[in-house]
């Protein structure tokens, strides 16, 4: 559809404004005949730098991790490349983690990419909508013989995250300000991350635990779940594994199979 | 793969009991701090500050963050200092590293 | 195609007209501040946040932002509408603004006369725009669907900006004052963008602020800026939001508040926040002004005893 008669301007001023190869807009100037080059380039480092640190507001991990140099620089080629879609920006950034992981320059970190996917999960589960979570005595009321059947209803804010890198240690210790310790990426990590009421919890899953939080998660029964937890990792504990997701606040609710 | 292992009502019933137990002990959040045997090990909560709030004010508009075309190409990039990440080690003694191309 | 009848559609919200708060002076409301206020108890004033800030599902956003509403006035402040921009309105976010005023009950509800979004980018930023019959009608035509989604009169505020379209055939206050006259819209008068428009204009802030309709305007920003070079080396002021409001500012809203009386006055500080008693003191500063002018301006000149 042709724009219409007299409204081209956004399409003429906006091309230029994360691509810094453009040229100022000829449809703009400065007062009485002025150069607007200059005047143009606020308006350009507004976006730039506005998105920049809308990145970096959401992977404050990542940020301590690289540094901001090298943070901003990252940043600056995802932003020009995927400018937020939404207008609300504590949505921007979905696609960060991945860009990461593609990213040439961030390839000596491959845990990298999943500590941002954890900061992401944090922010997701900050805004999620508020729930009150699973009252243990909903469990106790099924019947024993039931119990394999029994369904769970996820909590909005639950997430998992799961790394083949110690994606969980390296985001706790680079969340705060703490002295940076030696850590040993190569141990396998999974994340919970919950928020049964104000505060975001990150907690780290035992063996076999992401597999049995995401079944739960998915609306597999409780019995299933199991099953399959212990076929991921023979160490599983089903008991602290179901006190440990109810603590957590991971789920709300809970249904006896088919009544 | 059928599954290599089964889960009685039994277990189940028995796992569940245990579940309920530790958590009417009160405070299962504060033993988990300390027991890898339970679940879920807290690692932190952290604040209530915003993350990517929208606002109306103009950003720096003195830096160059917005025309520069200098992203790490050629050999523009120099090590960067100032990071963590060299402190985190995978096996073989090799480190996270910023290096140039 | 034209249908001659159409099906008239009881709005969904009754029309709300809030009542008037009055000239107080508020602040932006930040979290870091909320255990300060909330310690300090209920105050004078109102607070302002931005809308899309409080758009999530729930969580700890929503908790601070209603213990905020318990105590105070509250102001939402759009910044990313798209109001003047070509494209149509993101129905989407219509819906959520609307929800948040429906849920909030806000005493002030504003969005700016600027465009952010296009194509399928959100440019976060408040960009320019030609001032023209056809930019005038679009702007407006969103306003009307604004107001119908909200049920209540919007303020639309004026920009600053750094550039000037080829294009443009109006001024910035004419092009202003048609569509508070077309639209019934309520307008949001920011001194410091009059200032900073100006000064990057090269115009006067007193000839913006005599051409401006001041009837129309039910709130008033004040803030900080930083100065910068134009091309030619010239002062270029930059709408930072990072520091107190300069002189000239105060001298400018002294005026405006000296002819119009006294409304509601926000200070603004959206980076390098200051600790609460900080920003606390500014709205003092703007209040003192506010109290010295609460008779005058609407109900009419005064003569001393």
């Amino acid at each position: 559809m042709r724009p219409e008669a007299g409204l081209s301007f956004a399409a003429s001023f906006a091309p230029a404004l994360l691509d810094p190869a453009r040229h100022t807009p000829e449809i703009v100037t400065g007062p009485n005949g002025k150069a607007a080059n200059r005047r143009y380039d606020v308006y350009r480092n507004n976006v730039t730098v506005s998105l920049i640190e809308a990145l970096a507001a959401v992977y404050p991990a990542v940020q301590r991790i690289t540094g901001p140099e090298f943070f901003r620089a990252m940043a600056r080629f995802h932003v020009r490349n995927h400018p937020p879609a939404s207008p609300l920006l504590f949505e921007y950034g979905r696609d960060f983690p991945e860009f990461i992981e593609a990213y040439e320059h961030a390839q000596d970190m491959p845990w990298l990419a999943d500590v941002a996917r954890i900061e992401r999960a944090w922010l997701d589960a900050y805004h999620a909508r508020d729930a009150a979570p699973l009252a243990p005595t909903r469990l106790s009321a099924i019947a024993p013989e039931r119990l394999a059947d029994a369904v769970f209803i996820p909590h909005p804010a639950m997430r998992i995250v799961r790394s083949p890198f110690a994606a969980v240690t390296i985001f706790a210790a680079n969340r705060g300000d703490a002295p940076a310790e030696r850590i040993d990426a190569s141990a396998p990590e999974d994340a919970l991350i919950t928020r049964p009421e104000l505060d975001v919890a990150v907690r780290h899953l035992p063996a076999g635990g992401a597999v049995f939080a995401s079944c739960l998660a998915a609306g597999r029964p409780l019995g299933e779940a199991a099953v399959s937890a212990l076929d991921a990792s023979p160490e599983f504990d089903i008991a602290s594994n179901i006190a440990g997701l109810i603590a957590a606040g991971a789920f709300i609710s809970l249904a006896a199979g088919d009544t | 793969m059928s599954a290599k292992h089964a889960v009685t009502s039994l277990v189940l019933a028995g796992a569940v009991s245990t579940a309920l137990a530790t958590l009417a002990a009160a405070g299962p959040l504060t033993k988990a701090e300390g027991e890898a045997a339970i679940a879920a090990k807290k690692e932190k909560c952290f604040g209530v500050a915003l993350k990517g709030q929208n606002d109306c004010a103009a950003g720096p508009g003195t830096t160059c963050q917005g025309t520069s075309t200098v992203d790490f190409q050629g050999n523009a990039w120099k090590f960067v200092q100032g990071g963590t990440c060299t402190s985190i080690e995978l096996p073989g003694g090799k480190k996270g590293s910023l290096k140039p191309i | 195609m034209n249908t001659v009848i159409s099906p008239t559609r009881p709005p969904a919200m009754p029309l709300r007209f809030p009542t008037p708060i009055g000239g107080v002076a508020g602040t932006s409301f930040k979290p870091q501040h909320l255990s300060d206020i909330l310690e300090a108890g209920p105050r004078r004033g109102f607070f302002e946040v931005h809308a899309e800030n409080y758009m999530g599902d729930g969580g700890p956003p929503h908790r601070a932002l209603e213990a905020i509403r318990r105590d105070h006035p509250l102001s939402l402040h759009g910044v990313c509408m798209s109001i003047g921009g070509p494209r149509p309105l993101d129905k989407a976010h219509l819906a959520r603004f609307r929800a948040l005023v429906a849920r909030y009950q806000p005493a002030l509800v504003s969005e700016h006369l600027a465009w952010s979004t296009h194509e399928t980018s959100f440019f976060n930023d408040l960009l320019p725009l030609p001032y023209t019959d056809a930019t005038l009608a679009c702007v407006c035509d969103h306003i009307d669907q604004v107001q119908e989604a909200i049920r209540r009169p919007l303020l639309l505020e004026n920009p600053s900006t750094y550039v000037a379209f080829r294009e443009s055939t109006m001024r910035e206050t004419e092009f202003i004052r048609a569509i508070a006259e077309r639209t019934g819209c309520g307008l949001l008068l920011d001194v410091n963008n009059v200032f900073v428009s100006a000064t990057n204009q090269g115009t006067s802030a007193l000839d913006y602020l005599a051409n401006f309709p001041l009837a129309h305007v039910q709130e008033i920003h004040l803030a900080g800026h930083a100065e910068q070079a134009d091309d030619e080396g010239d002062l270029l002021l930059i709408d930072s939001h990072d520091g107190p409001v300069a002189d000239a500012v105060w001298k400018l809203y002294e005026i405006v508040i000296r002819r119009r009386g006294a409304v509601p006055t926000l200070i603004e500080w959206d980076s390098r926040i200051p600790d609460w008693p900080v920003l606390q003191a500014e709205a003092a500063a703007a209040q003192a002004i506010l109290d010295r002018h609460q008779s005058s301006g609407v109900a009419g000149e005064r003569h001393a005893a």
